[in-house]
């Protein structure tokens, strides 16, 4: 992990309230695993950083992608950032999606922003001969991205809640039926929808990635902290450090 | 120029080290620098047995600063000795322990045991994010003189008290401190806060309440350094909101002998660093020619007693 000022190569928006950032930098080069995240200083009136996950790596470039969605007055400023401008970033950050060397089949779940990180993973487990199906949950039409990128790695299912895109309903109207056809899913999203997934999949083998405020985003000051089932000695796991990605049942969700 | 400090137990390279429950105990910052470099290092809060501390969320930024309620999350002064001491004691530098608690008995116990571990304790009398004891030992100042007269009777090293600024009258409890046989001073602790989203009509924090830090308290800080440095004869060791050189130099001159840098760690963890190769240079631009002369400056001496103090 390291503290970088990474150039801003492109930045633009691909969905209401949701942007592309791609940023260049040697934290390009340290990217271990899909999951991991950057921890973003957005100017000097803001105190704290803010997280982003890592949706693609172009190791080749130096280059990663980010798509975050505004959120607050910290992403919205993030919005003003240029095309060259240079960004203090702290990275990469976080245990990423483990790919076990078992894996057949794979279920993606993803919901909204929970969605960027999927992608890169998506990617990574195609390379490796993993058959991919993706189920990813939006608000409305408006707000989806990474379609037809998800689309070119394996079969996709979209739902939404207003029905605008794909089927109206949730993401575990889907899971459901697709029950049977994974030996392993990722997911990650709001933390209802990671809730929802691990009860249904409660039998298979399954990993979620969570969102916490954090502060110093390297696990030193135990503010993104998370309960863990009563027989775990340690008691909790710091989403920054631990996390984000955690085996379903690690974590009391 | 020499930048190195002496404090009842502790000599200091330099004047400055990481304030406690920002640094965790240093795994976290030894990726980005070698912590020898550091004047000393505080350690996160030790209670007597593990506590988890308050639900997240636990920090919500504010203006100049942030808010924070993590509530003493540590695993117990035991396992604090066994399992974390034994990392920061490969470093050449100066370890101070926070002794936190909800008894006087507590105190005592967690006292006891991390003293023969350390060089310092510093006795968190202020922490406002625990229902229990804590806050309640550094606002009133009979409580105040007890608990700390019953850790220096039981600690081998010197202690210094941290200060709570969430009272009417720092220099009452900075003079209980003194008569409690505190050996120095630290302060200050976070102010009380809070924050309130207006899309859910609720606090931010679980907690509700959070502790203030970031360069917004740090008026307030050396406000009261300020006063407490005419009225007691002790060190003390200034914190809140350091992000700079002139930063520390303001802590010095209102009275503080060394200084801690506390929520900055969080935005870049490389500032204790980075701030240790800057403070020579800085302190020459505004022509001090050594620490001592900084110490107590901006109060008008007729002697040099910033030396006697250090």
């Amino acid at each position: 992990m390291r503290r970088e000022w990474m150039e801003i190569v492109d930045h633009s928006a691909v969905a209401k309230d949701t942007y592309r950032m791609v940023l260049k930098g040697q934290i390009a080069e340290e990217v271990e695993d899909p999951g991991q995240f950057v921890h973003i200083q957005v100017s000097d009136r803001f105190f704290l950083r803010r997280p982003v996950s890592i949706a693609d790596v172009h190791p080749d470039k130096n280059e990663i992608t980010l798509l975050y969605k505004v959120l607050g007055d910290g992403t919205q400023a993030l919005t003003e950032k240029r095309t060259g401008d240079k960004l203090d970033v702290l990275g990469p950050g976080g245990q990423g999606f483990p790919i076990e060397k078992d894996v057949r089949e794979a279920l993606i779940v993803g919901g909204g922003i929970g969605v960027p990180p999927l992608y890169y993973l998506a990617k990574q487990l195609v390379e490796q001969g993993i058959k991919v199906t993706t189920v990813l949950g939006f608000r409305s039409k408006e707000e989806a991205f990474l379609i037809d990128e998800f689309k070119a790695l394996g079969a996709l299912y979209v739902t939404t809640d207003d029905g605008s895109l794909g089927e109206k309903g949730l993401v575990t109207d889907r899971t459901d039926e697709l029950r049977g056809s994974f030996d392993t899913y990722f997911s990650c999203g709001p933390t209802v929808m990671l809730k929802a997934i691990a009860n249904q999949l409660e039998d298979v083998r399954g990993y979620i990635s969570m969102e916490e405020r954090m502060g110093c985003g390297i696990g030193a000051c135990f503010a993104c902290v998370v309960h863990t089932p009563e027989d775990d000695e340690k008691g909790y796991r710091r989403v920054c450090c631990d996390g984000p990605v955690f085996k379903a049942k690690e974590v009391v969700l | 120029m020499d930048i190195s400090v002496s404090l009842p137990g502790l000599k200091l390279k330099n004047p400055i080290m990481p304030a406690s429950g920002c640094f965790g105990f240093g795994k976290e910052f030894a990726q980005f620098y070698d912590l020898s470099e550091l004047g000393a290092v505080i350690l996160k809060a030790a209670t007597g047995e593990k506590r988890y501390g308050n639900e997240a969320p636990r920090v919500a930024e504010t203006s100049s600063g942030m808010l924070n309620a993590i509530g003493l999350q540590n695993p117990g002064v035991e396992k604090i000795v066994k399992e974390e001491i034994p990392f920061l004691k490969t470093y050449d530098t100066p370890l101070i322990a926070n002794v936190s608690g909800s008894t006087m008995e507590e105190y005592e116990q967690v006292a006891a045991t991390i003293c023969k571990e350390v060089d310092a304790l510093e006795l968190n009398i202020s922490c406002p994010n625990v229902k229990e004891g804590g806050v309640q030992f550094g606002t009133d100042p009979r409580l105040a003189e007890e608990v700390t007269a019953r850790v220096r009777a039981v600690s081998t090293v010197p202690v210094y008290v941290k200060l709570s600024p969430n009272v009417t009258d720092i220099v009452a409890l900075a003079k209980a401190a003194a008569a409690g046989g505190a050996d120095g001073l630290s302060m200050i602790n976070t102010l009380t806060g809070m924050r309130i989203d207006p899309a859910t009509r609720r606090p931010i924090i679980s907690n509700q309440t959070g502790g203030l830090s970031g360069p917004a308290v740090k008026p307030v800080a050396i406000r009261m350094i300020h006063q407490v440095y005419q009225a007691v004869n002790l060190p003390i060791i200034g914190m809140g909101g350091i992000e700079t050189t002139d930063d520390i130099i303001e802590y010095l001159l209102a009275g503080a002998s060394a200084v801690a840098v506390g929520s900055a760690n969080f935005k870049n963890p490389l500032i204790c660093k980075e701030l240790i190769e800057q403070l020579p240079e800085a302190l020459e631009r505004y022509g001090f020619s050594s620490i001592e002369e900084v110490i107590g400056g901006a109060h008008h001496e007729t002697t040099a007693s910033g030396l006697f103090r250090a």
